[in-house]
């Protein structure tokens, strides 16, 4: 009986506390929160049409597309952004062989020492070498870049939600500001040494537009168009962050039926062995 | 309890027993298998990673070795012995009796072919239990036969890096190589 | 223990006989969980989750162990570590996803535990200290996820860890010098991540010990079961085995499809995206949330937004930080003082009118809790959670202890025997020595 009176009583002055002291100020200064003026100019992650072939239960890549993209990653993005956690070996997984890939190894220039002097060389790279990073050191990254350090890709189809379509969008998203909406907030500007992006979260984005028309020509035959090579990339890096995506999803499904087998069995069993114990 | 076993199995005819033990077999049988195969992926897990098996070759730079001379590197995280075999050593160990050793193996056998130059690739590995022998440096004990001498257990191996003396078994360990220039080796 | 009726061990081969005599293992297995221990026949799904939460825990260490074999704790290489893990490492994505979503999936089987110990007052006498050892588990088990999720050091995980080590700052006079201990410094770093490591691996182990005595104490009166009506005669219970491991089977089947679609198809959907950037001390992610298993409690942490002052004069009496930690501590704490807060002579809740209403408004109390906590602090988000939080404690401090006192309950079934066949035949048969 004294915990129970003790507990209604701490409880009455533990929740007129809150009531009084948090919740009763809350209310006379309620007031909803003030969108930003540069959120009405935001446009959610857009998919290509048709999709990527990766994506729903029984996706696969398409290693042509993960080959372009990987185009896209070393012509275009490879001066900004590292790949640390990709070595040149996993580009096996892409489709090619191993002398493709000891040659696409090759092309890159990779900070080594000296074996005899121990003094900073470069040598060509081995499929043993992780992607080099662009920059020294963050302090380097910072001052060639107006002091925003460019992110490393690995992980980035992972790092933001919905990540492959955010790439995809991202890429895409160097749009015009939509007049309606700058009609409704004409002091917006996008500042001096950043660039408008519909589909950045603070729409104002410190990554000059990184794809124009045919900024790469791709072996293939197929045209770079700004959408093709955003599709490109936007698979590639996707690979980069999960290679184990399509494996991962066709292990799933043999273990899933597996398991409702499995499962049924136990069923069945189940109910043969509390046959005698039900009401009948 | 002997009530209820008594009435579990009353009333049950023999195909319904027969019925009863084959669900429960099945059961049983497919959780057993979907176990087992747990430990597939928890004993694969300590196996060597990928890039612990991609880390492979080793390349050497051989243009500054005399004759005589070594140099130590290292090949999938082991100790690897490069020498430019002399003439000197060359012809020691060419006549020696190769029926008379522990681990018969010719000087061609142990250079491989192709390899006038006289360019012996072998593990820094002693083949007993693992240490590293003595004799590749400037002023190691080269041991009672001029080659490689093992300072845990005392095993001597000669200059092509036979085993002569001592507890260990076999000859080092020569790993796959080859030219890729005039000045270095590709191991592995 | 146990009941008279319950099947007796007998080692029948020479071995079973040698092994009997020297260290009775068998027979302890065969009381525990085997054809020795009689349980409730009419015991229904919800009673499937203390095994499943054993399955979890076991799961957790097997897979947890195995990553230890390759996980660095060190603050420059953890990140990278848990990278390799996922890339080179023989199946380490498998082993990672398991383990991340095992958490998830252990504390899901654990709150079902928990309100299936609400609705049929499973912590009534005589079963308070199984309650008692399960609201320890609990929070065993919150530290374990706690740190645990510190250890890949990405960005929810740093902030993650100061913002929760924060909370002890909070503590008047020896907080600060308390929370530069805990981490081993100023902000989270190495020391703290190595240490966090140790006990993450520590502590799975502890709640093992603590689990065996959770199930000793549970086998001195044996289960509860849905009726609330203790059991009267040998034809209200069967042996655990054969009946309850075959229903445990299929419940573990039902588990382990859900945890499957998780670990296959979804992976990354209960995780957070922030976490798969490296750990960063001099930029906070834009919204730090935790696990979504700990959102209902953060929400009440969140909910004190203002200071307790003397009104007119403004002395602070508690500063809001302190009111709201406090808050957050005693919303677990409260649930030990719940076997003496409602005193109904009835557990089930299928008897009690009044009870189930508010234990169904404390359900959607919690969920709102639980979105509210993973929202940002802003309006109108804070104002519904102080009316959750309100909620929270007046449910347990005032709403059961008044409820147990006025209501009117359901006429109860004879014994289990009758809720399950409409008819008990057997005798009155003396009380069984419980």
């Amino acid at each position: 009986m004294t915990i129970r009176l003790a507990g209604i009583l701490i409880g009455l002055a533990f929740t007129a506390v809150l009531l009084l002291w948090s919740l009763v100020p809350g209310v006379l200064n309620f007031s909803l929160p003030e969108e930003a003026e540069y959120e009405a100019f935001y446009e959610p992650n857009v998919a290509p049409e048709g999709g990527f072939s990766f994506e729903g239960p029984l996706g696969k890549w398409d290693n042509q597309q993960l080959q372009r993209g990987y185009q896209v990653y070393k012509e275009v993005c490879a001066a900004c952004h590292g790949l640390k956690y990709v070595a040149f070996r996993n580009l096996g997984e892409l489709g090619y062989n191993e002398a493709e890939v000891r040659a696409l190894a090759a092309e890159w220039q990779i900070g080594d020492i000296d074996a005899k002097d121990g003094s900073d060389i470069e040598r060509a790279g081995l499929p043993t070498d992780m992607f080099p990073e662009p920059y020294a050191n963050v302090v380097e990254a910072r001052a060639f870049n107006n002091n925003a350090v460019p992110p490393d890709l690995s992980l980035m189809a992972k790092a933001r939600p919905d990540g492959t379509h955010y790439i995809y969008s991202l890429m895409i998203g160097y749009t015009e500001p939509d007049p309606e909406d700058q009609a409704e907030s004409p002091e917006f500007e996008t500042p001096s040494g950043l660039y408008f992006n519909e589909h950045f979260h603070n729409i104002n984005i410190a990554m000059p537009p990184p794809l124009t028309d045919g900024v790469v020509s791709y072996s293939d035959g197929t045209e770079a168009t700004t959408e093709q090579m955003a599709q490109d990339i936007a698979a590639f890096l996707t690979w980069t962050a999960e290679p184990q995506l399509v494996k991962r999803k066709q292990m799933g499904w043999f273990i899933i039926i597996f398991l409702i087998f499995a499962t049924g069995l136990a069923y069945l069993s189940k109910k043969q062995v509390w046959a005698d114990k039900k009401k009948k | 309890m002997a009530s209820t076993a008594e009435g579990s199995q009353e009333g049950i005819t023999q195909k319904g027993v027969r019925r009863r033990d084959w669900i429960h077999i099945a059961a049983l049988s497919t959780a057993g298998v979907g176990g087992a195969s747990i430990l597939f992926p928890l004993v694969s897990q300590m196996a060597p990673t990928k890039d612990v098996l991609a880390a492979s070759t080793t390349d050497v730079d051989i243009s500054s070795l005399e004759p005589g001379q070594s140099v130590k590197t290292s090949f999938r995280d082991q100790p690897l012995f490069v020498k430019r075999m002399s003439e000197g050593e060359m012809e020691e160990v060419a006549a020696v009796d190769v029926s008379s050793l522990r681990d018969p193996q010719t000087l061609e056998e142990r250079l491989g072919a192709n390899n006038a130059e006289g360019i012996l690739v072998q593990l820094g590995v002693c083949t007993h239990l693992g240490c590293v022998p003595l004799g590749a440096g400037e002023g190691e004990s080269k041991g009672e036969y001029d080659g490689y001498f093992c300072p845990c257990h005392g095993s001597h191996y000669d200059a092509a890096g036979r085993i002569r003396k001592g507890p260990a078994p076999k000859n080092l360990a020569v790993p796959e190589f080859a030219f890729t220039s005039e000045s270095t080796i590709r191991v592995g | 223990m146990s009941f008279a009726w319950a099947n007796q061990y007998e080692p029948k081969t020479a071995f079973t006989k040698w092994i009997d005599e020297k260290l009775p293992l068998p027979r302890l297995v065969y009381n525990a969980v085997g054809s020795g221990y009689p349980v409730p026949r009419n015991l229904n799904y919800m009673w499937n989750f203390g095994v499943l939460a054993g399955f979890c825990l076991v799961l957790q260490i097997v897979t947890g162990v195995v990553l230890a074999m390759h996980y660095t704790a060190n603050a420059d290489g953890a990140f990278a570590s848990t990278e390799h893990i996922m890339r080179n490492v023989n199946y380490g994505w498998l082993m990672r996803y398991a383990h991340a979503n095992g958490a998830s999936f252990f504390f899901i089987v654990v709150y079902l535990h928990i309100f299936r110990g609400f609705f049929y007052s499973s912590y009534k006498a005589p079963r308070e200290m199984i309650w008692l050892l399960g609201v320890v588990i609990f929070l065993l088990m919150m530290a374990t996820a706690f740190m645990g999720y510190v250890l890949p050091w990405g960005q929810m995980s740093f902030w993650g860890a100061k913002v929760i080590t924060g909370l002890f700052g909070a503590i008047p006079f020896i907080g600060e010098p308390l929370q530069t201990w805990l981490v081993g410094g100023f902000a989270p770093n190495a020391s703290t991540l190595n240490r966090f490591f140790s006990l993450h691996f520590l502590l799975p182990f502890v709640i093992a010990g603590v689990v065996i005595l959770h199930i000793w104490a549970l086998h001195i009166p044996g289960s509860s079961n849905p009726t609330g009506v203790e059991v009267k005669s040998e034809s209200d219970t069967v042996p655990f085995h054969p009946y309850y491991t075959a229903k445990d089977g299929f419940g573990l089947g039902i588990f382990l499809i859900a945890y499957a679609l998780f670990v296959f198809f979804l992976p990354n959907f209960l995780g957070h995206p922030d976490n798969y950037i490296e750990a960063n001390p001099l930029s906070t992610p834009a919204h730090i949330v935790p696990e979504w298993y700990f959102l209902p409690f953060y929400a009440i942490l969140r909910s004190f937004t203002g200071d307790l002052t003397i009104p007119f004069l403004g002395t602070i009496l508690i500063e809001a930080k302190l009111l709201g930690v406090i808050a957050m501590f005693g919303s677990i704490l409260v649930w030990f003082f719940l076997p003496w807060l409602d005193k109904s002579p009835v557990r089930s809740g299928h008897y009690r009118p009044m009870f189930r209403i508010f234990f169904w408004i404390l359900v959607v109390d919690m969920l709102v809790l639980l979105v509210c906590g993973g929202l940002p602090a802003e309006q109108p988000y804070v104002l519904i959670s102080q009316i959750a939080t309100a909620y929270y404690f007046l449910h347990f401090l005032v709403i059961l202890p008044i409820v147990s006192q006025i209501e009117i309950p359901k006429p109860l079934p004879y014994s289990i025997t009758e809720a399950v066949l409409g008819k008990d035949d057997t005798e009155a048969a003396p009380q069984p020595a419980a």
